[in-house]
């Protein structure tokens, strides 16, 4: 499926963040098109998380706003933004680990289950069919992942790669038009972050997901993004196609001397 | 790993040898020390069902909840005078329905402003509703001693009579606050396993952001949480009031069940079963049986041993184990 990149879904506008006295964000702005990847990147403690978390509504920032398909608002709450449809996974693993993988992909369908709690307790009519239905979904998903074999097994076994899966994949079972992915490479070996990258760009190609990308491994972001916005202490250093960011000389500057 | 347990082990070990050291001891009848262990247990599931109250609320909303033992008395005060006017079983639904109502202007009026607050002033919170509910219950309900007439005979029964000699008495309204609890025990279980609700509540007890971020209001789930925890304080109260009468001192027995939950462990809720039976057996026991022992060993003047044997074995645990039984060990991010 050929994909298009749209309109402009999601912008942000001058945003500053600060706790205390320390400033996370200053006058950040950019934006993010329809059914593109987008990549915030930047070295370590550049900021980048807690732009995701504003975006996600965990931060409030002290100035700017957030413009979500037009509609402009100067602090996101968490279950709005979840409504509204985008998902996100974390950096640090946030998955309920003392569920099995199939329930913490089926606890992603919390926000489509519809029927009333007598019924569910009861298990019966439309609420055995719904739980039916979000089942068929959340397995699908699980071959999406390749996971098949670790459906009924605690999260909290797994190895740090396949949770990683797992935290996508609960992402994925809501259904979301935008997916804000914490670092979804960080700690993996070359192969894991290469089976990564492929579900990324698959779940953007088939999908047609918008995808916002944090990462601070350069290579990898270079390879599978549209467009890069660069941080580095809190501020916004380039902002671009992949070629014209890695042309940057403020770039490679803040890059210098880092791991990459 | 191993040498951690080893400590639990030991402990664990002692107290079961402990239990069954007086049948070694001439002169025990095996069934007085069956009345015993059973006393034990009945008083064991009673504790369980208010350590439950404590544990569903710290899991879901990280609180600890001081207004348990409040609670219990209030939904008991509830039932028991509208049960004077109306059958138990509308009095139950009714009084559920007020617990609800409670838990809701809860989460509007004091969670919900505190939400990540320190740990410190949520408890003191709960502190000031646990005085709030004392009075109110007062207020409304009146401050009698009040009899919750659940319908069973005071006469024990008689069991096992062809193994043992003169057979074992059990108290009817014992056998029935065990058979209640399990039922609430496996329907709670259900419910937090086969439902999306309880897969929410599970969610959310994991981890808060990530529940958040999946679209689980909060907000929502505490009402639930509380809702849910009203009605383990109905029944509590319920069971605990039909044996005592409904009277202030009701709620002291959250104080009971606080050693249990540090013996089970803050989130857990088996562990708040299990550590409901071991401190309900230990206590029976060792006022019946150690009690003598050290009172004629040491010439001192009477037992007492029930009333701080939970909380010395609590102690025990929290330098052993401060997690407990079967908590979630707590590991700081440094």
């Amino acid at each position: 499926m050929a994909r298009t990149i749209g309109d402009v879904i999601l912008a942000v506008d001058a945003i500053s963040l600060s706790f205390g006295g320390v400033k996370a964000l200053t006058d950040i702005s950019f934006d993010v098109r329809e059914h593109e990847i987008r990549a915030i990147i930047g070295p370590n403690g550049a900021g980048k998380s807690s732009m995701l978390n504003v975006i996600n509504g965990v931060y409030t920032p002290q100035q700017g706003q957030v413009t979500l398909r037009g509609r402009t608002f100067s602090h996101m709450d968490p279950h709005e933004v979840a409504l509204s449809g985008i998902a996100r996974t974390f950096q640090s693993l946030a998955l309920f680990k003392g569920m099995t993988v199939l329930d913490n992909i089926m606890s992603g369908r919390n926000l489509r289950m519809k029927s009333n709690l007598l019924l569910q307790a009861l298990r019966v009519g439309p609420a055995e069919r719904e739980e039916n239905e979000h089942r068929r979904a959340s397995e699908r998903i699980i071959d999406f992942l390749e996971i098949q074999a670790y459906r009924k097994v605690p999260v909290g076994r797994l190895p740090y790669g396949l949770q990683k899966r797992v935290d996508l994949g609960r992402a994925l079972a809501m259904e979301p038009s935008i997916l804000l992915l914490d670092e979804p490479m960080a700690g993996m070996n070359t192969e894991e972050k290469q089976d990564m990258c492929r579900f990324i760009l698959d779940v953007n190609d088939e999908f047609g997901t918008t995808i916002v990308l944090i990462e601070h491994d350069m290579g990898v972001v270079m390879d599978i993004s549209d467009r890069v916005v660069v941080l580095d202490y809190g501020r916004k250093i380039g902002d671009g196609p992949p070629a014209e960011v890695r042309a940057n000389e403020e770039v490679v500057r803040a890059y210098l001397g880092t791991s990459h | 790993m191993t040498s951690k347990n080893l400590p639990v082990t030991i402990l664990l070990g002692l107290l079961a040898v402990g239990m069954f050291l007086p049948l070694a001891q001439a002169g025990t009848a095996t069934g007085f020390w069956l009345e015993v262990l059973i006393g034990g247990l009945m008083a064991g599931v009673l504790y369980a069902l208010v350590a439950l109250g404590f544990v569903l609320i710290f899991k879901a909303s990280g609180v600890f909840n001081f207004a348990q033992g409040a609670m219990v008395l209030f939904a008991a005060l509830a039932l028991a005078r509208l049960a004077e006017w109306m059958p138990l079983w509308l009095a139950f639904v009714l009084a559920a329905l007020i617990m609800v109502a409670f838990a809701w202007v809860v989460e509007r009026l004091v969670l919900r402003k505190l939400v990540n607050q320190e740990g410190v002033t949520l408890l003191m919170a709960t502190l000031g509703i646990a005085f709030f509910l004392d009075g109110f219950g007062q207020t409304i309900w009146g401050s009698d001693i009040y009899k919750i007439d659940l319908g069973i005979s005071k006469e024990p029964l008689l069991a096992l009579q062809s193994v043992f000699e003169g057979g074992i008495l059990l108290n009817r309204d014992d056998i029935l606050a065990a058979v209640i609890a399990t039922l609430l025990v496996l329907a709670l279980a259900l419910f937090f396993q086969k439902t999306p609700t309880g897969r929410a509540l599970r969610a959310v007890a994991d981890d808060h952001q990530a529940a958040q971020s999946i679209g689980i209001p909060l907000s929502t789930i505490w009402v639930i949480v509380w809702s849910v925890a009203g009605f383990v304080a109905l029944v509590a109260g319920m069971v605990w009031g039909g044996k005592l009468g409904v009277q202030f001192s009701l709620q002291e027995i959250a104080l009971r069940a606080l050693p249990v939950v540090i013996l089970g462990g803050f989130t857990s809720v088996p562990g708040a079963i299990i550590g409901g039976l071991i401190i309900g057996v230990g206590e029976k026991m060792s006022e019946v049986f150690l009690a003598p022992i050290l009172v004629k060993a040491f010439d001192l003047a009477g037992g007492g041993i029930e009333n701080w044997f939970a909380y010395v074995l609590a102690l025990v645990f929290l330098l052993v184990r401060p997690e407990g039984l079967f908590g979630e060990k707590h590991i700081d991010r440094v």
